[in-house]
């Protein structure tokens, strides 16, 4: 999945890092519906190993990993 | 000049009324105040840009103050001040919340959920000794949001051996206040509520009903066997730990599940059994099995894992072995069995003496400190 469309909650964890952005999207996915798309905007490098990583060994689908430009990502986590 | 300040009951001593009678020239002396008094509401004052971004907002006789003008209001004698955090009743965690808690909720089995559930906890510790030290410390650090805290003696000298909450510089205070400053100063989102009294049959069941769960963190019988039947007949979880020497033992007491009664169905005859103060106790011993008190009160709290509940841990420091021994349900135990024969609490006396010869009390522990 990409492009503009497609997800129901965005965090914006630009500046933050690990594990930090993980505990945030983690925090932000408790309060979503079950189904429900959420997009994670990140810069720290090591975070968009580790945010899917994590996300998925809760149980979540990642959707996608996109780079937006030279220092950010989106990634789109549907809540399983 | 005395004010009248409302403040939400959130943030105050159980005991305390809602309105707080302060002396204090402006707004920004009144704040500090109150901050350094309640130490929950001082958590608040000082996150980030609290009054700036509005996340306290203050009246004066009912008219709005912001951010800006807190600094310049003068006070006078009868004003009425009224503080409402927007947190108070909120379900989100500020920044710094997430990061003191984060590495419990990125547990699975922990969760943001979890973890609120643990603020909004109340556990009860009976003894700020050796094993009660590291119950309230670690109950504390995960945010256990109300912490009981029973204790009738002051801090000395020779409890600092084992007993990690208390410090050279509390020695003669009473434990209950020490392991609240030692409290405050781990972890500000916890309200210890200091009980400086010996637990008894007409106060256990008061101070126990206002409780989620009750650790018995005691050092003597009459208290032990005080808080199993109080716990029975409110019908309330107890974590079990007892020390004696290099012995340690825990366990979990779930309401209809089994008592320390079902166990030992009622106290050694005085004499029999030596406390800590004639017997020695290694320092390290209750840290270890308070420790397994203070992760078994979480699990109960959370409803994770298999607790100690139907099990005895029975633990030898110099073997360095853990065994555990199955314990089920007595019909015939005299507090939660099919016919009670306690059917109120009793004082038993106290009571410290020298070990029998006789040997028959090797299941008893003495002292817990």
């Amino acid at each position: 999945m990409s492009g503009a469309a497609g997800w129901d909650r965005e965090l914006d964890l630009k500046g933050e890092v690990c594990p930090y952005t993980f505990v945030k999207t983690k925090l932000a996915l408790e309060e979503m519906e079950t189904g429900q798309v959420l997009r994670v905007i990140l810069d720290y490098p090591e975070s968009v190993e580790s945010v899917p990583r994590s996300a998925r060994g809760e149980g979540h689908r990642v959707l996608g990993v996109i780079q937006l430009n030279d220092s950010d990502w989106a990634v789109l986590i549907r809540k399983v | 000049m005395p004010v009248n300040v409302y403040i939400p009951r959130s943030f105050l001593p159980p005991d305390r009324p809602s309105v707080v009678q302060v002396e204090a020239g402006d707004l920004a002396q009144l704040l500090g105040h109150l901050g350094r008094r309640f130490p929950p509401f001082g958590a608040v004052l000082r996150k980030p840009n609290a009054l700036p971004a509005g996340l306290v907002r203050v009246w004066v006789n009912a008219h709005p103050i912001d951010g800006a003008a807190i600094a310049t209001t003068t006070l006078r004698s009868g004003d009425e001040v009224s503080i409402l955090p927007s947190v108070a009743g909120g379900a989100g965690f500020d920044e710094e919340q997430i990061r003191r808690y984060s590495r419990h909720i990125i547990l699975p089995e922990v969760g943001g959920k979890g973890q609120q559930r643990l603020l909004a906890s109340r556990v009860l510790v009976l003894g700020a000794g050796g094993l009660g030290s590291p119950v309230a410390l670690y109950l504390a650090a995960a945010g256990v949001g109300t912490l009981g805290i029973v204790d009738f003696d002051s801090v000395e000298v020779s409890n600092l051996q084992r007993q990690i909450i208390h410090r050279t510089s509390g020695i003669g205070q009473p434990k209950p206040l020490s392991a609240a400053a030692a409290v405050a100063d781990l972890n500000p989102d916890v309200r210890v509520v200091p009980y400086v009294l010996r637990l008894a049959s007409d106060n256990a069941l008061d101070i126990i009903r206002d409780y989620d769960v009750v650790v018995d963190a005691s050092d003597n019988f009459p208290t032990r066997y005080l808080a199993n039947d109080a716990c029975v007949l409110a019908g309330k979880p107890l974590i079990h730990g007892s020390i004696y020497r290099f012995d340690g033992q825990a366990t979990v007491f779930l309401p209809g599940a089994g008592c320390y009664r079902c166990l030992f169905p009622s106290p050694p005859p005085p004499g029999s059994v030596p406390s800590c103060a004639e017997a020695g106790v290694l320092g390290v011993l209750p840290g270890i099995i308070g420790t397994i008190q203070a992760a078994e009160t979480i699990k109960v709290l959370l409803g994770i894992g298999e607790t100690l509940a139907g099990r005895l841990l029975v633990f030898d420091a110099l073997a360095m072995e853990f065994r555990e021994v199955r314990l089920r349900r007595n019909p015939a135990c005299p507090v939660c069995g099919d016919n009670p024969t306690v059917r109120e609490l009793i004082d038993y006396e106290g009571f410290c003496g020298l070990p029998s010869l006789a040997g028959d009390h090797a299941h008893t522990r003495g002292d817990g400190r």
